[in-house]
């Protein structure tokens, strides 16, 4: 697995959102993209997985361009997506959730127990909400079911548009060390996270986004430390100012 | 308020395979008997004054409730409103007309012909639009209906403003006779036709159509990233509501034996979206409900003449107040508290 974006453009009507950036994601490494409201991390998200169409430059995966391919076919080739604002069906159970993220899959039944107890094993709390709606789930719970339910289509990378978006501060631990583990078992993760704090501290590599380009492309421990980083998003309140 | 559809399933999931085919059987042999119910004493309530029951039966009556059921794929499954479903029903009819006319293929043939071209209109209208969303889609598909009408209007080969007259009627099938006296006859194909809808219907929504339509409507962008390709359930969900709407346009002319522009207007796409959303959108019972009344009310109370239509429209706004999703409407999980939880890990 090796996702490459190079000078990928995209515009919203006459506005360009993305101006020309660039980067990689190697096989098992988180790779986190930080950075205020508005710098294009979820439009950038949302262009890898097909959302939205690309003006120019290009996506690769596995050295194939896959920027003009229609997004269920993304979903095909192991690109997956939880994506922001905790996505789920709210009218579908649980189960029925998780399901649907196997859609990709079509008819591999004999898989279906099998992911199942494996999402269930990251997520206990899932188990025991099987039968109920996912509109009324926590907002933690929400989350645990978007990614859950990503990983049903057996992804090779996972896309994570602000996991931690919302919710309280023992609940994004929580979050964040299951996605820690999800990596652990071999599953490339991209990361788009306002909370840099944590993101920094999980990720590998990560590029600072600022209006629609990269400024910067570091170690994750290195941003940690830097000074203008943590000026800029980890300074004094950064930790509150997450909603 | 009791949740009668709630109450139903219930029920239903309490029973049997055998008590299930039993009542089902009950309850297609007393529709099917429906027609007789005007010459007893005792269910002659259900007469309606002016047009004869029998006819009324199968047409508004039965041919709502199959449209209905057709219009619901697509709106109420997946969540596409189409104001211009009156376009199908009308290529249904004047298929049936022209073939009718100029060649010696009976109604049962050309049956499957209708429901083909209106599906073939289906794709050739969904594939440039199914990629709009909401009200823009509504917008299309309410011109659609109206440019089908208006060229209907405007050619001359399949008689414009003045239609085609003397459709055939059906050839005598297993002993049945069709014509203006033999209305039963129609009901019974027209019954059939929606049992075979309700179990196509049923299939889909246990499988990948239906999931696809449920997640489809719930929230488009997350059933892309599901890797539901959803353009093309789209085109599918428009076009089997089309080849229905086609259907029961085929057997619309060839009970009237006459088709006219002014029959597929506007107001036909309403009413029958009308039914879908009174009866409640997604859930094929409670849209068969609607149907039935919103076809069958008018023509009951025809002896108010003038204030028809008035208290037609008064009933229809005070019930949606009272019952805002419809009088049987799917379930609303999203509202429920802890709803009961899953037996068993279904193994797919």
């Amino acid at each position: 697995m090796r996702l490459e974006v190079k000078d990928l453009r995209v515009q919203y009507g006459k506005i360009e959102a993305i101006k020309g950036i660039s980067f990689v994601v190697e096989q098992g490494e988180i790779v986190t993209l930080i950075g205020a409201n508005g710098a294009g991390k979820t439009t950038t998200l949302k262009t890898i997985s097909g959302l939205r169409p690309v003006s120019s430059g290009s996506i690769t995966y596995d050295g194939q361009d896959i920027s003009k391919m229609a997004a269920h076919e993304r979903v095909n080739l192991g690109i997956s997506q939880a994506p922001e604002g905790r996505g789920i069906f709210p009218g579908m159970t649980v189960l029925e959730n998780l399901e649907i993220g196997k859609y990709s899959r079509k008819e591999r039944k004999s898989e279906m127990a099998e992911d199942l107890d494996m999402v269930y094993g990251l997520f206990p709390r899932l188990k025991e909400r099987v039968g109920q709606a996912g509109g009324t789930l926590s907002g933690g719970e929400q989350q645990m079911l978007a990614i859950g339910r990503a990983l049903m289509a057996r992804p090779k990378v996972l896309l994570l548009d602000e996991p931690s978006m919302g919710l309280a501060p023992m609940m994004i631990q929580n979050i964040f060390n299951i996605i820690t583990e999800i990596n652990k078992q071999g599953v490339t993760i991209l990361l788009v996270e306002q909370n840099a704090q944590q993101a920094l501290q999980r990720a590998h590599r990560a590029y600072v986004l600022e209006t629609g380009k990269v400024v910067k492309e570091a170690k994750a421990s290195d941003l940690l430390n830097d000074p203008a980083v943590r000026a800029a998003y980890l300074g004094t309140g950064a930790e509150k100012g997450h909603h | 308020m009791i949740n009668l559809r709630d109450k139903g399933a219930q029920l239903w999931e309490g029973w049997n395979r055998p008590k299930r085919v039993t009542f089902a059987v009950i309850a297609v042999a007393i529709v099917g008997l429906l027609p007789f119910g005007g010459d007893f004493s005792f269910t002659s309530i259900l007469n309606t004054p002016v047009s004869s029951y029998q006819s009324v039966l199968v047409y508004p009556v039965g041919m709502f409730v199959l449209m209905a059921l057709g219009l619901n794929i697509v709106v109420g499954k997946s969540g596409l409103l189409d104001l211009g479903y009156v376009a199908f029903f009308a290529i249904g009819a004047y298929t049936a007309g022209v073939l009718g006319i100029h060649t010696h293929l009976n109604t049962w043939e050309i049956l499957p012909i209708g429901m083909g071209m209106a599906m073939i209109a289906g794709v050739l209208l969904g594939l440039p639009t199914l990629r709009l969303r909401g009200d823009y889609l509504a917008i299309v598909t309410l011109g659609f209906g109206e440019i089908v009408r208006i060229v209907a209007l405007n050619t001359q080969s399949i008689g414009a403003s003045t239609g085609i007259p003397s459709i055939p009627t059906p050839p005598k099938t297993f002993g049945l006779k069709f014509d203006i006296v033999h209305n039963n006859s129609y009901f019974w194909v027209v019954l059939i036709l929606i049992l075979l809808v309700i179990w196509m219907i049923r299939r889909f929504t246990v499988r990948r159509p239906g999931r696809a339509w449920e997640a489809i409507r719930q929230d488009e962008d997350v059933a892309i990233l599901m890797g539901v390709p959803i353009l093309r359930y789209k085109v599918w969900s428009f076009s089997i509501g089309a080849a229905i709407g086609g259907a029961a346009g085929v057997i619309f002319a060839s009970k009237t034996q006459y088709v006219a522009p002014n029959m597929f207007t506007f107001n036909v796409s309403v009413l029958i979206l009308s039914c879908v959303v009174f009866g409640g959108m997604g859930n094929i019972w409670g849209v068969i409900v609607g149907g039935v009344i919103l076809a069958y009310l008018p023509e009951r109370i025809r002896f108010i003449s003038n204030a028809r239509q008035l208290v037609f429209g008064i009933a229809l706004v005070v019930i949606m107040n009272v019952r805002p999703d419809g009088l049987l409407p799917r379930k609303k999980r999203e509202k429920l508290g802890a709803v009961k939880e899953a037996k068993e890990v279904p193994n797919g």
